[in-house]
């Protein structure tokens, strides 16, 4: 075997380092400028206000963001409380059993779904077993099943990491297990607690398949959650597969990233603001 | 004088360990009574045994009696909130919650339900006074209490027990993370403190107990050796073990 030279192996090493990073950092930088560069012509005031005209081939994109708000704000809605609340459980009021690892190997295996069979799933169940059609509400149902399992470890993981004396002090001043729970765990693990939240918005907003057979693709604005909607992704989709108007498409896909972008540095400046204030 | 704790034929287990044996002392109120004894001779458990902090942990099984006022704690059905009101813990490393000086001292009244601003401001303001932090922070209520050095946060902590009003007063190495000379001032604390609450403090500094407890006791294996007088503990102790570890022969 050729031994190298430590200081050149360090030298080689360093530099396969950097390639790496380096390209991982330019796929990103690429994919989103391409999108952003196809897209942005066609992104103005106009294209975000009005509805789409001619099935999406002239107009704007005005009701799938409408859907696309609504539809995660439901989903958030109901898997937030779901998810968190079971974390409270699994971490605070139950001892490690056998019952606690068979519920979190559940929500591992929830993860691994792959989101048409959700979208499967959430079109038999809540469309035609519970009569609530292609709805926002199906949607929104859908992807908190989907969401769900990311919720519930990222909160377990930030309630575990606030510090055991905490709960003691607070146990010890006389507090309940629902004072201390509320009063001294959740305030210190609420940066990942959010943090969980908004990859579940990212994740939400970028779905396509597990909405598109649950919450439609109405063309018009939802007016109730039991109405369908068209939500950006499905939009996308649709018009790259079913129309020839790619530079509509792209101008969907730059409003797409420019929401999640946006989403992601507001929960990354949220979070810094709430980890000042609490440690 | 009554004791303000009796304790009784107390035994202690964690899972099959026996951390305790068969321990009975009683613990005179306005006194500051220390637990000595080399690491792992069952005085934090003890300790422990006295606010039913044990509970929390698992496997945990008590006999014997730990009577408050003459009625014993571990009787079924005893309620453990009001019992945590009456005899608070001041632990080994300061641990201020992560919030305003304010904030950590209105802790203990809110969850005991004063919502009342004006009270608050008052048990704020009664709490510095009594760990003399009053005139240095009176302006800086607001400020985050990880910003306070090592002897004001323990301080603070004392202040935030001092809140909720208690009658007994656990500390289980109260002093440990600080320097001699915040040593030597929370000390005098202590002593001034005893006039209002009974003071049990756990420590591994046998000249602090010989400074500042009025009586003391002897662990050694999760047994009690020795209880008596601190200056007769310190001066002519009964037990062999005894003077042996507080002439440092050992431990």
């Amino acid at each position: 075997m050729i031994r190298l030279d430590p200081a050149l192996s360090q030298k080689l090493v360093r530099w396969v380092l950097v390639s790496l990073t380096a390209l991982t950092v330019s796929i990103l930088v690429f994919i989103i400028t391409y999108v952003l560069l196809k897209g942005l012509p066609v992104l103005g005031w106009e294209f975000l206000s009005t509805g789409a005209v001619d099935a999406g081939r002239g107009g704007g994109i005005f009701p799938f963001i409408v859907s696309t708000v609504f539809i995660t704000v439901v989903a958030l809605a109901i898997a937030t409380p779901l998810g968190v609340g079971t974390a409270i459980y699994l971490t605070e009021y139950t001892r490690e059993t056998a019952a606690t690892r068979v519920v979190r190997f559940a929500a591992e295996c929830l993860a691994g779904i792959p989101s048409i069979i959700l979208g499967l799933f959430g079109f038999i169940t809540f469309v035609l077993f519970l009569k609530l059609g292609w709805s926002i509400l199906s949607g929104g149902l859908t992807l908190a099943i989907m969401v769900l399992p990311t919720i519930i470890r990222t909160s377990e993981e930030a309630i575990i990491a606030v510090p055991q004396n905490r709960r003691d002090v607070s146990t010890s001043l006389g507090g309940t297990r629902w004072q201390t729970v509320t009063r001294v765990v959740l305030p210190g693990a609420l940066p990942g607690i959010v943090t969980g939240i908004m990859l579940s918005v990212g994740r939400c907003i970028g779905e396509t398949a597990a909405v598109i057979f649950t919450a439609g693709s109405a063309l018009g604005t939802p007016t109730s959650i039991f109405a369908s909607g068209r939500t950006l992704a499905v939009h996308f989709y649709i018009l790259a597969t079913e129309t020839d108007a790619f530079g509509m498409a792209y101008g969907t896909a730059a409003a797409l990233i420019i929401a999640i972008l946006t989403i992601n540095t507001l929960a990354y400046w949220m979070m810094h603001r709430i980890m000042r204030k609490y440690s | 004088m009554p004791a303000k704790i009796e304790v009784k034929n107390l035994s202690v287990f964690y899972g099959d360990f026996q951390a305790l044996h068969e321990v009975g002392l009683r613990i005179k109120e306005h006194r500051i009574t220390a637990f000595i004894g080399p690491s792992g001779c069952g005085k934090t458990t003890l300790l422990k045994t006295l606010d039913r902090m044990n509970d929390l942990v698992d496997g945990t099984r008590v006999e014997g009696q730990v009577l408050l006022d003459g009625e014993d704690i571990y009787q079924p059905g005893y309620k453990l909130i009001k019992l945590r009101k009456r005899v608070g813990m001041v632990f080994q490393r300061p641990n201020p919650f992560p919030l305003s000086i304010h904030d950590n001292i209105t802790y203990g009244p809110r969850v005991h339900g004063v919502r009342d601003k004006g009270t608050l401001e008052g048990v704020v303001e009664r709490s510095l006074q009594a760990v003399h932090l009053w005139d240095e922070l009176k302006d800086d209520l607001k400020r985050s209490a990880l910003t306070l050095t090592s002897e004001q946060q323990q301080r603070l902590c004392i202040a935030r027990l001092a809140a909720v009003e208690p009658e007994v007063l656990l500390m289980d190495e109260p002093c440990s993370a600080l320097d001699p000379i915040s040593t030597l001032r929370v000390e005098e604390l202590m002593l001034e403190l005893k006039k209002n609450y009974t003071i049990v403090v756990v420590t591994h500094n046998m000249q602090q107990a010989a400074r500042i407890s009025d009586e003391s006791g002897f662990f050694y294996l999760g047994r009690l050796i020795e209880f008596n007088r601190t200056k007769t503990i310190f001066t002519k102790p009964a037990n062999k073990m005894t003077e042996d570890y507080i002439t440092g022969r050992f431990g």
